[in-house]
Parts: C-alpha cells; sequence; structure tokens
C-alpha cells in the first residue's frame, strides 16, 4: 500500500512529522560545522521545519505562495523548502553560482516571494537584484556572517523568522497542526526549473504524488535501509537532489548528511562513508584521476603490487560480464587483492560502506567504470529528468552495463515510438510546466504519454538504451543518421578532452569542437617539456594538437566510417555556464553554440586552415568583454580501419 | 624622557588602546625610530606606510616586544608594556604576523593555529600527557575557539594539510588564522598582501575588514599596496627615515606634500621595507 493513500503520509512535510512521532531521536539530517558533524534528529528536524513555517505564516507566507532557496547544501535550506510545503506553497530552489540575469528570469517566472540564501554571496546578489523583482518580499539569511552592518527592511535573519514563528505558534495553538493536515499528495511541492539547453529555463510542476511514488518504486528495486547515510551535496537546484535529499529520504528515514563546503566534499565523503552514493560521471573520472595522480606518488613496491592487482580485477570483471567462470586462482588472487588493494581503496574514497553507487546525466567512459566495478564498487546507470521527478530506469544490481540505462522502475510504462522516442507513462510524470501551458501540450500528449526527447530503444535484456537528444539526431548529405551526442561522448572519454562538440546535420562529413583537459593536458605538456602560460596558450600548441589528433584517431575506430570526425578544432577557452555555453548542470547548449561559432562551422566545410572569432566572454561577477581570436583548424585525422576490431 | 613624557601619554589616552609615545630606536649607529608617537583608537584600522627602511617593521618588534625602544613609552590600555617581554605581551593581547611568514611548515594548518592558542593553555606538561580532566576539557574549548576561526577564514579544506604544502596567499591567511587564535584586542599585520595577486589581496582586504569589524579587533597595518591602504585604512601613519611626517585620514595623508614627496612621488614606491 503506497504512503499516498494514507492522509497521514500523504505530502513530504507530513512525511517528516511522521518520522518525528515515530523515531524523535532517530539521525534526521546532519551537517558538518567547525569539523565536527553535528545532528538534528527527526524531532529536532520536524521542530525547525514547524517553527520556520509559523515564522512564514508571521510574515504573510501563504497557499501557493513561492519560496526560492539558494546558496550550498545546508539543512536550513532544507527545512525552508519544508516550511513553504507545510503551508501549501511551492518551494523553488534555484543554482547558487548563477548569474545575475539568470536569477531574475528565475525568480520573476516563479513569483517567488520569498529568498532564503545561505550566506552573505547570496543576499549581496539577491539585494542587487531587488528592484527587477516585484514581488520580491523577504530575503532570509542563514549564516549571519557578514551580515551585521546590513540595513535593508526586507532581510530577515533564518533565526528571527524561526523566534517568531515560536511566538506566532503560541498565538495560534493549532496552525501548524491544521496547516499540514490541508496538505494533499496532489499538490504541487515544488518547481524545478530545467537547466535549459534552449532557451530558457522551463520550471516543472511536481507535486508531492510525483516525488514519494516515485521515491516509493526506486525502493522496490533498490537496497534502502532506514538509517542509511547519504551525502547531500550535488546542487540543491537539480531535482536530483530533492529526489533523495528530501524525498526518499523522508520516505525511506535516510539520514541526509551536508558537507562542511564545496570544497570538503572528497574529504567528507570519506568520513561519512555513506551508504549509497550518486554523482555525475565528471566525479566518478575525477575520483579515478587523484587516484592515479596519488599512486604515482608511491613506492615502486606499492605501484607494483597496485598494478598487478588491479589488472587482475579488471581481467575478472571482463570474465564476468562476459558470463565465464573465475579460475580458483582468479578468485584466491581477488580474496588476497581485496585485503590489499581493493578494500583500502574504497576506503579511500569513503565507498566501502556504500551498497550501490549511480551515475547519470550523461554516460561514463567504459575505462572508468570496469575500474570501479572491478574494485568491488557497486556502480551502475540511472536515467531520468526533471519532467520525470528525476527517475525513469536504473539498473539491477545483477545487470550492471555501462551501455543502457537499466529498466524502467515499477508503475512506469514506456515505449518508443515511431520516431525513436521515448515515451513514457506513470506517477512520476510531471504536472506540466509554470504558466507555459503551450510547451506542456507539445510535452505531454492527450492520452498522457510524456515525450522526453531522448532517443532511445530497448535491447535484448529489456534494457533502455539512449542514443542521444531525439531533435539533435540529424543526417549527413548522404542520408545517414547523426547522432552527436554518441560521437561527442566517445570523444569524451579520451582523458584529454574535457567537452566536445559534433556537427554534421545536413553536412557532407563530420566535424568537431574540442575544449582540451587543462590539468590531463597540462600534466601531459609539462611532462613533454612544452612551456605555456595559459588554456589559450596550451590550446595554440601544435603538439597539444598531435596529441588530441590521435585521440580523435582512437575514438574514430569505434565510430561507423561515415561518422568518424574528420575535422577538428581546439577552443581557446573551456565552454562556460557564465557564457551561456552550457547549462548550469554542464549540458552543452547546442544551438547557441552552433550560432555563436558559425563562423568557425563555415570555415570547418570550406577547408580554411583557420577561423576568426569574435566572442564575449562573461566574467564569474557579471562584467563582459570581446575576445577577437584566430582559431585554427585542424584536418584530415588519420583513421587506420583496421583498429576497428579493438 | 621617558619621566617628562607621562603627562603628555596621560593626556593622550583618552579612547586610545594602543599609545605609542615617542619612542625611539637606534642600532648601533643606524637610528631605526626616532621620537615617533602614535595613537590607535579602539576598533579602528591604522596602516604605517613609508619607503623602505623608514623603521616601519622596527616599531612594530617595538610594540609586539621583540625589541625594546631606548626612550619612549608603549601603553596597551593604559598599562606600561614597554620593558615587557615579548610573551607577556601576547598574553595581553597583542597579536602579530610576520613579512616573512613565520608559521612551522611541518605541521597541519589545524596544529598551527592551536599553537596560537598556546598561552592561552593552562594545563601543565604532566596532566596534558595524561589527557584527562582539565586537559581534555581545556583542548576541547581551544579546539573550538580554532574551528571557529577555520570557518571565519575558509580554510576548512585545509585543516589537515601541511603549511609547507600551501600556496603562498594560503600560508598567509593561516598566518592572520594563527594570530587570530590567541584571542586578541589588537592584531599587528605586517604586509599581509605582499606577493599576493589581485584576487588574493582582495579576499585578504575582506578578512581583515571582517576581523575588525566582526571580532571588533584593532588593526594596526603595514602595507604597500596604496589602494587597499587607502580602501581599508581610518587612519595613515607616514615614516620616512625613522621619524614620523604625517598622519590622518588617508585623505589627508594623500594630499599632505610632505608625504607625496618622500613617498608616493618618488620612484622607490613599492619597494620591500
Amino acid at each position: 500500500m503506497s504512503l499516498l493513500d494514507q492522509a497521514k503520509t500523504s505530502t513530504l512535510p507530513k512525511l517528516l512529522q511522521r518520522n518525528a512521532e515515530q523515531h524523535p531521536h532517530g539521525a534526521g539530517i546532519r551537517e558538518k560545522t567547525r569539523g565536527v558533524w553535528q545532528t538534528f534528529t527527526w524531532s529536532s528536524y520536524r521542530d525547525h521545519v514547524r517553527d520556520f513555517a509559523l515564522g512564514l505564516a508571521a510574515l504573510g507566507f501563504k497557499r501557493g505562495d513561492k519560496l526560492s532557496v539558494v546558496g550550498d547544501n545546508r539543512p536550513q535550506l532544507y527545512f525552508a523548502q519544508l516550511s513553504a510545503q507545510v503551508l501549501g506553497g511551492f518551494s523553488v530552489p534555484v543554482y547558487q553560482d548563477s548569474i545575475a540575469a539568470e536569477l531574475v528570469y528565475v525568480l520573476n517566472h516563479a513569483e517567488t516571494s520569498i529568498i532564503v540564501a545561505e550566506d552573505q554571496e547570496q543576499v549581496d546578489k539577491a539585494l542587487s537584484l531587488k528592484d527587477r523583482l516585484p514581488k520580491l518580499r523577504w530575503i532570509i539569511f542563514d549564516d549571519p556572517r557578514g551580515m551585521a552592518f546590513y540595513d535593508d527592511p526586507i532581510l530577515r535573519s533564518f533565526d528571527s523568522v524561526l523566534k517568531e514563528g515560536r511566538a506566532f505558534g503560541q498565538a495560534h495553538p493549532d496552525f501548524y497542526e491544521t496547516e499540514l493536515a490541508k496538505g494533499g499528495a496532489d499538490e504541487v511541492a515544488m518547481i524545478a526549473y530545467t537547466s535549459g539547453t534552449t532557451g530558457n529555463p522551463k520550471g516543472a510542476i511536481l507535486s508531492h504524488r510525483n516525488l514519494i511514488a516515485t521515491s516509493e518504486a526506486f525502493i522496490e528495486v533498490n537496497e534502502v535501509k532506514p538509517g542509511d547515510n547519504w551525502l547531500s551535496y550535488l546542487p540543491m537546484a537539480w531535482l536530483g537532489d530533492a529526489a533523495f535529499t528530501l524525498s526518499l529520504a523522508l520516505v525511506a528515514r535516510l539520514t541526509a548528511n551536508c558537507p562542511e563546503s564545496p570544497e570538503t566534499v572528497q574529504r567528507d565523503l570519506r568520513e561519512l562513508g555513506p551508504d549509497a552514493m550518486l554523482a555525475p560521471p565528471r566525479i566518478w573520472e575525477n575520483m579515478l584521476t587523484q587516484m592515479q595522480v596519488k599512486g604515482s606518488d608511491a613506492s615502486p613496491l606499492k605501484r607494483r603490487v597496485f598494478g598487478h592487482f588491479r589488472s587482475l580485477a579488471e581481467r575478472c570483471e571482463l570474465k564476468r560480464s562476459d558470463g565465464k567462470p573465475l579460475s580458483l586462482a582468479d578468485r584466491l588472487g581477488l580474496t588476497v587483492g581485496e585485503f590489499l588493494v581493493y578494500g583500502p581503496v574504497r576506503d579511500q574514497l569513503g565507498l566501502r560502506n556504500a551498497r550501490w553507487c549511480y551515475t547519470g546525466g550523461a554516460p561514463l567512459g567504459p575505462d572508468t567504470y570496469r575500474f570501479f566495478r572491478s574494485f568491488g564498487v557497486n556502480l551502475k546507470q540511472v536515467y531520468g529528468a526533471t519532467e520525470t521527478s528525476a527517475l525513469v530506469a536504473c539498473q539491477p544490481d545483477a545487470e550492471a552495463n555501462p551501455n543502457t540505462v537499466g529498466r524502467p522502475i515499477p508503475r512506469i510504462e514506456v515505449k518508443i515510438d515511431e520516431h525513436g522516442e521515448v515515451m513514457l507513462k506513470g506517477p512520476n510524470v510531471f504536472r506540466g510546466y509554470f504558466k507555459q501551458d503551450e510547451v506542456t501540450r507539445d510535452t505531454i500528449t492527450s492520452d498522457g504519454w510524456l515525450k522526453t526527447g531522448d532517443a532511445g530503444f530497448f535491447d535484448k535484456q529489456g534494457h533502455l538504451v539512449i542514443i542521444d537528444r531525439a531533435k539533435d539526431v540529424g543526417k549527413l548529405t548522404d542520408g545517414t543518421a547523426f547522432a552527436p551526442q554518441f560521437i561527442e561522448n566517445k570523444l569524451k572519454f579520451s582523458p584529454f578532452i574535457r567537452e566536445a562538440v559534433a556537427f554534421g546535420d545536413q553536412r557532407p562529413f563530420v566535424v568537431a569542437m574540442i575544449a582540451i583537459d587543462m590539468q590531463t593536458a597540462g600534466t601531459w605538456a609539462e611532462k613533454q617539456g612544452l612551456v605555456y602560460t595559459s588554456y589559450m596558450d596550451l590550446s595554440r600548441k601544435p603538439e597539444v594538437a598531435g596529441l588530441i589528433a590521435e585521440e580523435i584517431a582512437k575514438a574514430n575506430t569505434s565510430l561507423p566510417d561515415v561518422q568518424q570526425v574528420k575535422r577538428f578544432l581546439l577552443l581557446n577557452k573551456e565552454l562556460e555556464a557564465d557564457d551561456a555555453e552550457m547549462t548550469r548542470t554542464r549540458k552543452v547548449r547546442r544551438r547557441f553554440v552552433a550560432e555563436k561559432y558559425a563562423s568557425v562551422i563555415e570555415a570547418f566545410y570550406s577547408g580554411k586552415p583557420s577561423a576568426d572569432v569574435s566572442m564575449e566572454i562573461t566574467f564569474e561577477d557579471g562584467r563582459k568583454s570581446t575576445l577577437n581570436t584566430t582559431i585554427a583548424i585542424h584536418g584530415e585525422v588519420a583513421v587506420e580501419p583496421t583498429r576497428r576490431a579493438a | 624622557m621617558v619621566g617628562g613624557s607621562a603627562q603628555r601619554v596621560a593626556a593622550r589616552e583618552g579612547d586610545n588602546q594602543l599609545v605609542v609615545a615617542g619612542v625611539s630606536k637606534r642600532f648601533g649607529g643606524v637610528i631605526a625610530c626616532q621620537d615617533v608617537s602614535l595613537d590607535v583608537p579602539r576598533g579602528g584600522i591604522l596602516s604605517i606606510i613609508g619607503p623602505n627602511g623608514a623603521g616601519k617593521t622596527s616599531l612594530l618588534n617595538m610594540i609586539s616586544g621583540f625589541y625594546k625602544p631606548d626612550t619612549g613609552q608603549i601603553l596597551l590600555e593604559g598599562h606600561n608594556i614597554t620593558q615587557k617581554k615579548p610573551s607577556d605581551i601576547a598574553a595581553l593581547g597583542v597579536a602579530r604576523t610576520f613579512q616573512n611568514i613565520a608559521l612551522f611548515s611541518g605541521l597541519t594548518v589545524l596544529d598551527n593555529l592551536m599553537l596560537g592558542r598556546h598561552v592561552r593553555m593552562k594545563a601543565g606538561v604532566l596532566a596534558s600527557v595524561v589527557y584527562w580532566g582539565l586537559a581534555q576539557k581545556e583542548d576541547i574549548a581551544h579546539r573550538e575557539v580554532v574551528e571557529e576561526i577555520i570557518e571565519f577564514l575558509k580554510l576548512q579544506d585545509l585543516r589537515k594539510l601541511q603549511t609547507a604544502a600551501l600556496p603562498y596567499g594560503l600560508r598567509k591567511r593561516v598566518e592572520l588564522g594563527r594570530a587570530l587564535a590567541l584571542g586578541p584586542k589588537v592584531l599587528l599585520l605586517d604586509e599581509p598582501m605582499g606577493g599576493m595577486n589581485q584576487d588574493e589581496k582582495e579576499d585578504m582586504a575582506r578578512y581583515i575588514l571582517d576581523v575588525n569589524q566582526e571580532r571588533g579587533i584593532t588593526v594596526v597595518l603595514i602595507e604597500h599596496d596604496m589602494g587597499v591602504v587607502m580602501d581599508i585604512s581610518d587612519q595613515v601613519v607616514v615614516l620616512d627615515r625613522g621619524r614620523r611626517i604625517a598622519a590622518g585620514s588617508p585623505d589627508e595623508v594623500q594630499r599632505n606634500p610632505a608625504v607625496i614627496e618622500a613617498y608616493l612621488g618618488t620612484a622607490r614606491k613599492g619597494g620591500q621595507a
């Protein structure tokens, strides 16, 4: 029986109330401050949410009003979201690193009346915008550091709102219980703004039913135990964080843990040793790189032991995935390796307790994937979108595979339409885009199927495979299908390539713009004795171009002939969210990039050796400047078809 | 001369937390400071500027007790500290950072900051070894103070790293943290921004302002970056060849012809003192 069928557990704040009543002394949420993990028990979690909700009521916050939180993961910002929901309000988390113009758009579109800001930095940003936010009534700040001399009457401290809430509660004794009881499963819980690969962000309306039903389905196919520790370190504005830290944690009674600061995540992860973990591919790749860097400083003996057991583990993992049995010698070796290498490595990474780990949002390189699997990390793929309450499919423990995204979770129907687009139906499908009915009608068909916009298919095993965004799939002039993301992902598996953007729709062949990875390419250059000063300088070195040409040639071997990258260039700056080239979740905004670099794309196909580009650069504080530069185009990557078998 | 200045000192004390009255210091034939006076108001930021060898660091060394002035007096909140030992002056609430970073490079950031609490620790050697009762309680209390400073200076991710492994700008910040760990009333900063890039300077200026405004600590600052000095100081004192040649608000000092001639106008601007 679903929690949603019972009036006492049909919303997120009601689940918090349930947890507080049944397990008042259990750990609800923790945060690391001043070097120590501080715990809020379920009852103190509830008390904070209740008092803050009462405080919001005292400030005039009503049903249907919107509250935005902005900042790094802090318990107080989670409290504030639940408090808004207690009163029937919507929570609208926004990206903490957004520049002013982006914030203005989202906050105005969402009609936010209260902003809860983490600290002085976020308050300054909000204050600088307040004249352009007609609906904004209050800015509430959590960390009082640096705020002593601010006297704007729009400001309130988090603690003062709690205090007002307690006073309001004494004057209105049953207010909290009455408001809480009014909430129903089909009321709106939050508006989650999509990162917006095309145009302005869109606000996806999600009900309590969406979030709770999705969490319930997830629990049926994954081992989730009450009291499990969860690290809440992903951006709060990304629905993936809300789906786990708010919804799943409340449904399954997990303990959410907020790291001390964004810089300490790695260390906090190790200290905490969470029972499960979710991370985008970038973080898994970072972990592997850092470990290799550290490993290269170890003594020769240690390096040899590590190398031996690593290759043994990877060999065995390959055998296992092919369904072949392991020999006795392999098994013995793995047991010794577990003791000497695998266990300690998992411990160093903070993954020793993790029963399952997910990677999602983008494909993970097969080498990285195999490394973690072979070292005993239960790493699997997950697939979801903001419009589907962050979850559609995930892989069962025994069916991990880097090429698929797994099976749809229970109670969700998935089909592939005649154009190859993934369509789905189920309780996880969102209610529509806020104030954009037309777009909503384009996204949800009249008979209730959500168009995900992703092109995909089901493999023989019954796993869903995602190829690309459906609208990005184009055709080369000879008529063969061209899926840019598919090609880009192959390129990005190279450690030296940070981002790649492939073009080819309505063109004779495929070309790619490459942003090199400053760290790995820089280290490589140092080893080659190359002197460089900056990213731009490094990207212009012919030796680096040669290196990338080799990497592209490698990637080409795994691509069909017509889809191979024929010409490429090295961008002289990284793609940046501040320059609108990427979304805040680091997805390339393809069309925007195509317009911005139009002259370059022309040069690709006209055969010119270089292109002049004039581009606008936005600094972190919002200042802009224009950069005029010439980018060299490298061509005719050597292709050795014989290597394709590898 | 010491006796004769007593009245002058008393008259000037008022709301000044730190008073330097007519101090002189001579090293053999070199006059480092000659009859220099300073009034440091409670809760203010006072900057000392001047060309190379003007006596700025010598003056700071006399305030913190590393040098004893030949003549003159130094008063902290009305108490004469002229002849006190550096450790006693530190215990009274005067902390400092050094022009050349003075941290224990083999120790972690945390340990360096804990050492800053040393003058405030009371447990004896034996009690500390046993680590029971008072010693343990005391250690935890000091750790709390240090953790608060780590948060204040955003050093959380560096807590367990050796200071030797840190870049220069961060080591300067750790040194500021160690000085703060002492729980000072007056903070003496000797070129806190020397050798930093623009970003690091802006950060450091922010921290100095926060130290001053939020923690209410009086700051005495030696700094060569005129932009920073003029931005954050309440008062500026200009030394040249051991003498005080001007004092006043940043604006007044910038307009003072003697200053322009001795310092701002000369090619020596920006050198190391």
